[in-house]
């Protein structure tokens, strides 16, 4: 396939996992993390830890959109479907991530709650117009890539004056993760994560470009590569972060290329800012409150604000208690760490986030990487 | 009622709860509908039960329901896909197929003109696979309680002597085959799913497998084990085998046959094609030393014309199917959970 299977080239890679090998310092390590479940599903789906001195490791970052959801949220969309009766609109992904007491929308859905699974926001509109006497809300998840879909969305309603559809804003943003994560006691006293520098988003900076990062690359002295999500891009982009690493820079240097640049995509971000704010903060699955990490809608969008069209009640939302999604989206622990990985939690009945979305980190170790936690079996034959 | 009458009606009407009810509007939807289309010596006998002979030998028997929507869709229809998919679970046990059973849920409203259409489907798809439908039943339900039409079919079949054909045979050391190109008959239907339809030419590969299995069968009677991977993809159908018989199996993503069109369409959908639904393909799992030969075999037929050696079993009790990607490390190759889902991001 063209403009694919360029990226997924075996020879290229060979010759890229030789280089890494030659180039990384036996003397050192390097621990990078991978911030978007885009690329930790890219490493396990094509092996690429195969190809890697031991030396040169993988930290999971949080950047799958259904993990970092705090169940409160969902619990809320669970309700707008369940009490107000609305036509929720949904990513897939979303359909099978446990809330409290493991109520998902997909088990809302079987006991006769109206949700949809949608591609996109234009499915969303589409219903609303085709069914002008019920309420449809669009659940809005997602990093800066997800968002200026959104932004259409409500702009596109506002225009037709569609007065049944709303929006119902969980937009997360990336840089104020990831300085989050290195602002953390784990990264920076407890010594508990070991970060040496970032494979950062690939689609996410499409949208907001490579400038964001620039300031804690400097201010936190780590080294960051925008990285494409195929394969060869993330080889590319740890032997950009190893020459980084060995000659002690800490810089913002871009393997992706064919689509970011440093300004990111103007037109989008323009749309993103006139329909949303900042908000001042917000409760992320695993990292707590982060400050000014989300987005909600602008007061001259509220007729089209879910959260201000329905009342939601004052509920306790619980996360399953020895679920370790908190910790393994902060880094601080691998799924295997996780009392519950392969036991009680698997993809058929999830415990939490990071096993329901195969950007999820539990989810691609469970599904691509079982085995290498497991003994090799006796006469196997060789793979 | 006369003829002309009938026809008219098959043309313009559509289902309605008479046409369940046991009386003259039923009668004549099974004569002038079912039995017009489908018509063989047992069918016409006109009773409630087909009476036939059987030869001699160990009889299989496979029953399979068909809910699919859309219920037409590039390369076939609910009507030819009732019959190949019970076909193929007959051919699968090794089996010659010899009667099909047809039962129709019929959803008031449904337009008789489309009921015709997937009759005919049906009844051409009997015909070149040399299968009769020899008994059926009709029942119609309330508007909103169906989805059109539910079909099941039964199939019945004879077993060779000497074929013994099962998962648990499978064994270290043989090798696994598939028939052709993975992942056509999910994607047509995705393609053309409500919310989702995209422009494309993949078509079903819907089809019926037992005229070459019965040549794969004369070629190597020791055939381990035969599957069709429909639902859950090839994927599901080698972890069922490796559980079964608890073997682990090495596959070679490079080897495994995947249509240019299907690949893009799986990239931009974010599916995996090895968990993508197929109606018209087989793996197939046999010792090393005659796998050549079957691919051969299975190559001079149209079903087959793409088979291929794509892995070996192993001997794993962990049961896990793991294989080398085409971008040279390893991963292992899962059950599908759930549905698979698209990603959004």
């Amino acid at each position: 396939m063209k403009y694919v299977d360029e990226f997924r080239a075996r020879d290229l890679a060979t010759k890229l996992a030789s280089a890494i090998r030659n180039e990384a310092d036996p003397a050192r390590s390097y621990h990078l993390m991978e911030f978007c479940g885009g690329h930790t599903h890219a490493i396990f789906r094509y092996g690429v830890q195969d190809l890697m001195p031991d030396n040169v490791k993988f930290v999971h970052g949080p950047g799958c959109p259904v993990c970092v959801l705090p169940v409160r949220r969902l619990d809320d969309a669970v309700e707008l479907a369940e009490r107000h009766d609305v036509i929720l609109c949904t990513y897939g992904d979303m359909m099978r991530v446990p809330g409290t007491k493991q109520r998902s929308l997909i088990r809302a859905k079987a006991d006769g709650a109206d949700i949809r699974m949608v591609y996109s926001t234009l499915d969303a509109l589409k219903i609303a117009r085709d069914n002008p006497d019920r309420q449809v809300v669009f659940f809005a998840i997602g990093f800066e890539t997800t968002t200026p879909p959104s932004a259409v969305a409500i702009k596109q309603a506002e225009r037709e004056g569609l007065g049944n559809f709303s929006v119902f804003c969980n937009h997360v943003l990336t840089p104020a993760a990831i300085q989050h994560i290195l602002q953390s006691p784990e990264v920076r006293e407890m010594g508990t994560v070991r970060i040496d520098g970032f494979l950062g988003p690939s689609h996410v900076s499409s949208i907001i470009g490579s400038q964001p990062y620039e300031f804690f690359a400097g201010e936190f002295a780590k080294p960051v590569v925008i990285a494409g999500f195929e394969p060869l891009d993330v080889m590319q982009s740890v032997l950009m972060l190893v020459r980084q690493i060995n000659e002690g820079r800490h810089e913002v240097e871009n393997e992706y290329t064919r689509v970011v640049t440093r300004e990111g995509n103007l037109k989008a971000q323009e749309l993103v800012s006139e329909v949303f704010e900042l908000r001042r903060s917000f409760e992320w699955r695993g990292l707590g409150s982060v400050p000014y990490s989300a987005l909600r809608i602008r007061e001259r969008f509220a007729a089209l604000d879910a959260e201000k069209r329905f009342e939601v009640s004052d509920k306790k939302s619980r996360e399953v208690k020895s679920c370790e999604c908190p910790a393994i989206l902060r880094g601080v622990k691998r799924p295997t760490d996780c009392k519950l990985f392969g036991k009680v939690c698997t993809p058929d009945n999830p415990m939490g986030s990071c096993m329901v979305s195969s950007e999820g980190a539990c989810a691609a170790y469970y599904t691509y990487g079982r085995f290498r936690e497991m003994p090799k079996p006796a006469g196997e034959v060789a793979a | 009622m006369n003829m002309m009458e009938a026809k008219t009606s098959v043309r313009r009407g559509s289902v309605d709860m008479t046409h369940g009810g046991g009386g003259r509007a039923m009668a004549d939807l099974i004569k002038d509908l079912f039995h017009r289309h489908l018509s063989n010596p047992i069918l016409d006998q006109g009773n409630d039960a087909a009476l036939f002979d059987v030869p001699p030998g160990r009889l299989v028997m496979s029953t399979d329901g068909h809910v699919i929507s859309p219920l037409f869709f590039p390369g076939g229809d609910i009507g030819s896909l009732s019959v190949h998919g019970t076909l193929n679970d007959v051919a699968m046990a090794g089996a010659r197929p010899l009667y099909l059973t047809a039962s129709f849920i019929l959803e008031e409203g449904f337009p008789l003109a489309d009921l015709e259409r997937i009759v005919q489907s049906m009844a051409m798809a009997a015909k070149h696979a040399g299968v009769p439908v020899v008994t059926g039943d009709t029942k119609v339900v309330e508007k909103g309680n169906g989805d059109g039409v539910f079909i099941t079919t039964t199939g019945l079949g004879v077993v060779p002597d000497g074929v013994n054909i099962s998962a648990m045979n499978a064994n270290p050391g043989q090798a696994i085959i598939v028939s052709g190109p993975i992942g056509d008959h999910g994607v047509a239907i995705l393609s053309k799913r409500e919310n989702l339809e995209f422009e494309t030419e993949i078509c079903s590969d819907s089809a019926a497998l037992h005229k070459m299995v019965a040549d794969m069968i004369e070629a190597v009677p020791g055939i381990a084990v035969l599957r069709d991977p429909t639902r859950g993809g090839l994927a599901s159908t080698l972890n069922e085998i490796a559980a079964a018989a608890n073997v682990g199996m090495t596959l070679d993503e490079t080897l495994i046959p995947v249509s240019r069109d299907v690949s893009a369409a799986c990239e931009l959908l974010g599916l995996d094609p090895l968990y993508v639904a197929n109606e018209g393909k087989l793996v197939c799992i046999c010792d090393a030393a005659d796998a050549d030969a079957l691919v051969t075999v299975m190559q001079s037929h149209a079903e087959g014309r793409q088979a291929a050696i794509v892995g070996q079993v192993t001997d794993d009790p962990a049961g896990l199917v793991q294989m080398k990607t085409e971008f040279g490390g390893s991963r292992v190759v899962d059950w599908l959970s759930g549905e698979q889902l698209p990603r959004i991001c």
